[in-house]
């Protein structure tokens, strides 16, 4: 048996995840999970459409954020290594790890060589991507989560479901009956009289980590940016686990994606702008932690940091799909997406849900290089393409022009589905038009429905809430829809709730 | 100290020899990728000269629910002594370089602790409060920055008690976080506070303080 946190079952990973229609339907079929999903992008929606508005040089802000990771991309080779030799000259230690394999093996190492058997970890969703916890487990290391939602999952046994609020499916109650339940095996319990209030919740947790911040040897971060400049490595969040973790360990690994590179200093100007009011629709979030290798006396005295490739060299060989290798992880689209607020996240069989996890998930998995399984393959078509992603996206990822161009590879790669997927382009266009202007999605069904695809009998999906492709999906597979209001019905209260 | 792994050792795959290094800045310069034509910055580095810095300041800082005192340097120490007093606190950590005078109208109700020699963790953990000063703060964003200079101690003195008193010089106050960028020097370790510590992790139910001190006090000089 593995190592899990807690010594028992193994955690839970993304694999096996089956194609999105099915984990689709599964999550539909969830009301709690909907109802939360709804309530949770609503209210990001409305707050981050009001921080936004806020500045008036919103646009200016995302023009200067897309070049900047342009550039990034442009002199990658040039900007890694002089992050290198500057992470190296502030006492930092740089590793390059091909894949998750690499990396994993480089972070047990690392973490055996200081005599730890458990890590702290603030939430990274490269550490998920390459399933460094179970990889970890594996070894016999055990590797605590701190962040509150990541506790939540984690002692759950669950998968996160989104970016930001990863532990959104679970309601106060779960939440109270997991700690109680759960909290013991791991460390410090739960008080025996846990109500279901968030701050005793909140307090609960903090009581039940900061034992664990205080002994911890090492902690694992991922990281926000990094600034090739000055070798300066940072890292956002809310809640100050993050700064645990990066200050009271003597061993800190960081695992950095490649593409989180930033060129300049300056340049943060631009990101710690874009980042907070697109990610919590805050003016700034409340913890930046910023280091530049060791100092002495002051937090980690061994800096680590393993830059990951994992596929984003990958991405890099599509023209039109290198632009997700812009994205900052902030999350906007998520909350923007009518595919996302009905299915939630785990359906997309990764860490990286949403709009961003259908067009980033493929490539990273090769689609440019190789066909790709089922499951992957299915996610270019988890979008209506309406739009409404790009629009919000802080640094101008057209996510539906990449979606596009990822099914068109689907249809080339496997001649399967072809019937399905071949014409779909132009039948998604017509719906994305309807989606801008409800009162023409008669006219969208009927067109699509001529391509005999979307439209299905009444009381099977196909006709139901899932627009487009989705719907396809659903009616190819002949499956009962699992909610009775319409999708124009939906879209409309959805719209006049949301930020516009 | 644990020996560290020698960087780009483990491979697997690849041709025998080559590097995990060199595998991947290969692959990388396999694709020519051009550079994008300029990179526009048409956006705002400074607020409007309207605007009451300080004003904006102690707004935005109150928008997050962390409590604001203005002062003048003659009633500083009063205030501090207000602040830490309205927190209930009963131990106070001290960084070194913190003004004398800054404390000089704390009671004899709170027993205060240098950290030369540097406590331990366990022991920064039962203090209560912590007084610090700070490198800038951002006006717009109602931001404090913190860098570990003389006042300000090593990052664990702000992070494990459950008060912080921030004092901040009228001086100290920009506009922009481009302006906070400029003055600030990267390779120190920098933490960035933006009100108290917070989750919305339960049912997007706001609950202020997680692992970061729980109540943060500003008080602006000037
Ligand atoms: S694609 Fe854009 S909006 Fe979506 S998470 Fe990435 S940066 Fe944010």
């Amino acid at each position: 048996m593995s190592g899990s946190p807690a010594g028992r079952e193994p955690l839970p990973t993304f694999a096996g995840t089956p194609p999105f229609p099915e984990a689709a339907r599964t999550a539909l079929a969830d009301e709690q999970l909907r109802r939360n999903l709804r309530h949770a992008t609503t209210t990001i929606r409305t707050k981050r459409g009001r921080a936004v508005a806020e500045r008036p040089d919103w646009e200016a802000l995302r023009l200067a954020g897309a070049a900047i990771k342009d550039d990034v991309i442009a002199r990658w080779p040039e900007l890694l290594t002089q992050l290198e030799a500057n992470v190296t000259a502030a006492g930092g230690i740089v590793h390059w790890a091909r894949d998750g394999a690499e990396a994993n093996a480089i972070v047990a190492g690392i973490v055996r060589a200081a005599g730890a058997t458990e890590v702290v970890k603030v939430k990274s969703m490269t550490t998920q991507e390459i399933e460094l916890n179970e990889a970890l487990a594996r070894e016999g290391i055990e590797a605590w989560e701190t962040d509150l939602a990541e506790l939540i999952v984690q002692l759950g046994r669950d998968l996160p479901s989104h970016i930001l609020v990863p532990a959104i499916h679970r309601n106060r109650d779960e939440i109270r009956d997991i700690f109680r339940a759960e909290m013991g095996a791991a460390g410090r319990p739960a008080p025996a009289d846990l109500s279901n209030e968030p701050r005793e919740l909140a307090e609960a947790a903090r009581l039940h980590l900061r034992e664990k911040f205080l002994r911890a040897k090492v902690a694992i971060s991922g990281a926000n940016f990094a600034i090739a400049e000055t070798g300066t490595v940072m890292v956002v969040e809310s809640e100050g686990n993050g700064r645990m973790c990066l200050t009271l360990p003597e061993t800190l690994v960081t695992v950095m994606g490649i593409e989180k590179l930033l060129p300049t200093w300056r340049d943060l100007e631009v990101f710690l702008q874009l980042l907070p009011r697109s990610s919590t629709a805050e003016r700034m979030n409340p913890y930046t932690s910023m280091w530049t290798g060791v100092t002495p006396g002051d937090g980690p005295q061994a800096f680590h940091l393993v830059l990951l490739d994992n596929g984003r060299t990958d991405v890099l060989l599509d023209e039109v799909g290198r632009q997700a290798l812009r994205c900052i992880k902030c999350s906007a689209c998520l909350n923007v997406c009518p595919v996302y607020e009905r299915v939630g996240g785990r359906a997309y069989g990764s860490p990286y849900p949403g709009p961003i996890g259908a067009i980033l998930t493929p490539q990273l998995r090769g689609i440019a290089r190789h066909p790709v399984d089922e499951q992957t393959a299915s996610l270019p078509y988890a979008s209506s393409l309406c739009g409404a992603c790009f629009e919000v996206c802080p640094v101008r990822i057209d996510i539906p022009e990449v979606l596009i161009q990822l099914r068109t590879q689907v249809v080339r790669q496997h001649g399967w589905r072809a019937r399905t997927f071949g014409e779909e382009p132009v039948a998604m266009r017509a719906l994305s038009t309807a989606f801008a202007n409800p009162g023409r999605l008669d006219l969208a069904e009927r067109v699509a429905g001529g391509a005999g695809r979307v439209v299905g009998r009444r009381g099977r999906i196909g006709r139901l809430p899932l627009p487009g492709l989705l719907g396809a999906w659903f009616r190819r597979r002949d499956l009962p829809a699992p909610a009775r209001t319409s999708f124009r019905r939906w879209w409309r209260s959805r719209s006049s709730r949301g930020e516009s | 100290m644990a020996e560290p792994l020698e960087p780009g050792r483990i491979v697997t795959g690849g041709a025998p020899g080559e590097t995990a290094r060199d595998a991947v800045l290969a692959r990388i310069r396999a694709v020519a990728v051009p550079p994008p034509a300029a990179i526009p910055r048409d956006y705002l580095t400074s607020l409007s000269p309207d605007v009451d810095i300080l004003e904006r300041f102690a707004e935005r800082v109150a928008d997050y629910r962390a409590l604001v005192h203005r002062a003048t340097s003659g009633n500083l120490a009063a205030t501090v002594a207000e602040a830490l007093k309205g927190r209930g606190a009963r131990s106070l950590v001290i960084p070194a370089g913190l003004p004398a005078d800054w404390l000089i109208g704390l009671g004899p109700g709170i027993e205060r602790q240098s950290d030369d020699p540097p406590l331990t963790y366990g022991q920064l953990d039962a203090i209560d409060a912590v007084i610090t000063g700070c490198a800038v703060a951002i006006a717009e964003t109602g931001t404090i920055v913190l860098d570990a200079g003389p006042g300000q101690g090593r990052r664990a003195l702000s992070l494990l008690p459950d008060r912080h008193v921030c004092v901040v010089r009228a001086e100290q106050v920009v506009g922009e976080v481009a302006e906070a960028l400029a003055r600030l020097d990267p390779h120190r370790p920098l933490t960035w506070i933006s009100g108290p510590s917070a989750t919305s992790d339960i049912e997007l139910d706001r609950v202020e303080g997680v692992h970061g001190p729980r109540n943060l006090d500003v008080v602006i000089v000037g």
